[in-house]
């Protein structure tokens, strides 16, 4: 194609082995197209991402397509791959709430709790956990849980071109993540949950702020529903788009709104409690269309029953301050975080009786501070039921002040694997959609 | 490092020979209700410095003077268990498989090295070789089925000489409601386990990636290349022989090591 003369300089077209290579930078597709035309092959390999703005990160998609059909779609991953379980290996088994935070940064809480639930069946305290702190890791997991389907839904949204679902999600995001800010002091990266409990108490006010941002967020959950569930542009994008049945989801290992959306209500707060979460009230929603759709009815109706159950954590937390780590000063860390003129930071009051009062204190301190404690050997597989399935941590010990191995389930990973079974054959555009529904964070995907 | 890996592998064939025992004619072992120790390496001095498990010598790099250096440990991961198993569904559970193993005409003692309960979770150690039709059985098995496997997690001993690459699977049965874990081995040079990719599909990227990070070879997997790490990537970087890196930094005036060279305490 000689006949190409006015190329972009940061769009080059080049020959190689494998065929012509196109780099597409937007602007410039009327040069594809008519190069496409020229073509005598009706096949052409896209390589989309591992930048674009619909790949939820730097996720990599690989597809054949044929015409407007994708006859083969792989995704590329571990752009993101930062080492995070081999970091764990060098730092204190405390230190690594810090990292497993940052893992899928969308749930950061049920990272969290994931890890300090598996350390400390490793230490074999779970009993000992007080009934405030698991009440306050409910609260927040279920917090954490709408706020990261509302992602979800706003992300998706903007996919398809819904601007409206975006700009709602990331507004009613906002006041789960001032909560947040306002309990960890962070809006991500909390390292809230600690071995044995927490950082520390709901400060004052806490209660009132989640009960009205509970309350804001009941009265805002049908707007969703009225702008999409029967909008028939939604509709038509979503339904029976990325279909995946029972089987599929089995051999896949797809977890999660995915799976419950063949019907299957699988849930691990119901079949496998934890946290204290036979003790609430609220129903697993599923869907029968195995189907992007579904999966968008299920993220709603989880919402709603992630309100129910803070609701009911806030009832429980009506009897004011109190012990939020275990009560063995082998484990629980010294000190609670406490909230200063310049954010959140070291309690002064913990500073000042351990340098100016209590020798034993500081040397209490420093030892569980630089040492930190041994958690007996052996390994430990803990699940939680993540907003996107199930996220089982692998803990081993070796019986020292660091973690052996700790090895992350993470569902997006699990999950995006799917990808393949619910684009091949489809549209191109319906790939889009098909991951949104997916809801794969590239930061739990490669860790 | 020579004393300790010598007790490690002596402790490691006793532990062996009675794992299978136990497995084989069901006779609890003595001390019942506790489990077994076995060790898995040596742990020296209590100041890390470097790769605490690869480095040995005296305080590692850690130029620690404390006499603490001088410390041999061993490190100890508990052992076969005794029967019964209790927690309600373990022995059922260890039943129906060993029985189903029985009936495809298998050495149960030969398949399954060792059971071992710990923590409330079931571990069956499974044989190399005899990985795929387990994972099989405990996936179509009316008694058990195992539908849903939750990947691959891979673990690296090098002190536990003959087997240092461990692949550990869970599995979970949504029908009976229950969580298994099934651990194989491989020594570090011969690292191959066959692939679990054909009975579970979603195996295929927990595969990739137990291969990228420990270089261990599931054979039979259709397309086993790097997931995470570029494709021209040396070494695997999960193993404990693998440094960490990094480069230290200065901070409010003081130098700080890299992760791994800094002193800690294991």
């Amino acid at each position: 194609m000689e006949s190409q003369t006015q190329q972009q300089p940061e769009a080059p077209t080049r020959e190689t082995t494998e065929g012509r290579v196109y780099t597409v930078t937007g602007g410039d597709w009327d040069e594809i197209v008519t190069a496409a035309a020229k073509a005598d092959d009706e096949r052409i390999i896209v390589n989309m991402g591992p930048q674009h703005p619909s790949t939820h990160g730097v996720l990599r998609l690989i597809l054949e397509i044929d015409g407007e059909t994708v006859t083969e779609a792989r995704c590329g991953i571990g752009y993101l791959h930062t080492g995070i379980e081999k970091n764990m290996e060098f730092r204190n088994w405390t230190q690594g709430t810090t990292f497993v935070t940052r893992m899928d940064y969308l749930t950061p809480l049920f990272n969290e709790t994931a890890y300090c639930l598996a350390v400390e069946r490793l230490l074999g305290i779970t009993e000992d956990i007080p009934e405030r702190a698991t009440v306050i890791r409910v609260l927040m997991m279920e917090l954490n849980r709408i706020s990261s389907h509302l992602v979800c839904l706003a992300t998706g949204g903007m996919e398809i071109g819904s601007t409206t679902l975006m700009i709602y999600g990331f507004r009613d995001r906002e006041i789960i993540l001032d909560i947040f800010e306002l309990v960890t002091g962070l809006r991500m990266n909390h390292a809230y949950v600690r071995p044995g409990g927490l950082a520390q108490d709901l400060p004052p006010g806490a209660l009132d702020q989640i009960r009205e941002g509970v309350k804001t967020l009941r009265g805002r959950m049908h707007e969703y529903d009225k702008l999409a569930t029967n909008n028939p542009v939604f509709k038509a994008r979503l339904v029976d788009v990325g279909y995946l049945d029972l089987a599929g989801c089995m051999a896949l290992g797809a977890t999660g709104p995915i799976l419950r959306s063949t019907g299957l209500p699988h849930d691990l707060r119901k079949s496998n409690p934890y946290c204290g979460y036979e003790q609430y009230e609220f129903d697993v929603p599923t869907a029968d269309t195995c189907d992007s759709y579904g999966r968008f009815l299920i993220r709603l109706a989880e919402m709603e029953q992630s309100l129910r159950i803070v609701e009911q954590c806030l009832d429980r937390l009506r009897g004011g301050p109190g012990r939020v780590m275990v009560e063995d000063k082998k484990i629980a860390w010294p000190a609670q975080l406490s909230l200063g003129p310049d954010g959140m930071g070291n309690s002064l009051d913990h500073i000042r009786t351990i340098m100016g009062e209590s020798m034993e204190a500081l040397i209490h301190h420093f030892k569980l501070v630089t040492e930190g404690f041994h958690v007996p050997a052996g390994q430990a597989y803990v699940a939680v039921e993540s907003p996107k399935g199930e996220l089982g941590v692998h803990v081993v010990s070796d019986g020292g002040t660091r973690p052996y191995r700790v090895h992350f389930r993470d569902p997006s990973f699990t999950n995006l694997q799917s990808m393949a079974a619910m684009c091949e054959g489809g549209q191109v555009a319906d790939v889009i959609v098909a991951v949104a529904g997916i809801d794969p964070v590239m930061g739990g995907v490669d860790r | 490092m020579s004393d300790g890996t010598e007790e490690s592998a002596a402790a490691e064939g006793a532990e062996g020979a009675e794992g299978a025992e136990t497995a084989e004619s069901g006779v609890p072992t003595p001390r019942a209700g506790a489990t077994e120790l076995e060790v898995v390496g040596v742990r020296h001095g209590m100041f890390g410095g470097s790769n605490p498990s690869e480095h040995a010598g005296v305080g590692g790099n850690s130029g620690d003077t404390s006499g603490y250096g001088r410390l041999v440990r061993p490190i100890v991961l508990p052992g076969a268990s005794p029967r019964p198993y209790g927690h309600g569904w373990f022995d059922e559970c260890a039943d129906e498989l060993e029985g189903a193993l029985e009936e495809q005409g298998l050495d149960v003692g030969a398949v399954i090295e060792k059971t071992v309960v710990d923590r409330g979770e079931i571990t069956f150690h499974v044989e190399r070789e005899f990985l795929t039709q387990v994972m099989k059985t405990l996936r179509d098995d009316p008694a058990l089925r195992f539908e849903l496997c939750t990947g691959v997690s891979g673990v690296h001993y090098p002190g536990d000489r003959g087997r240092e690459l461990h692949a550990v699977y869970h599995l979970r049965s949504i029908t009976h409601n229950r969580l298994i874990r099934v651990e194989t081995s491989a020594p570090d040079d011969d690292p191959v386990i066959p692939s679990t990719f054909a009975v579970y599909p979603t195996n295929d990227w927990h595969e990739r990636e137990t291969y990228d990070f420990f270089g261990i070879v599931f054979e039979g997997h259709p397309a086993l290349t790097r997931i995470m790490m570029p494709d021209d990537w040396l070494g695997h970087p999960q193993r404990k022989d693998y440094p960490l890196g990094g480069i230290p930094v200065e901070y409010k005036g003081a130098q700080i090591p890299a992760p791994d060279q800094r002193r800690s305490y294991n």
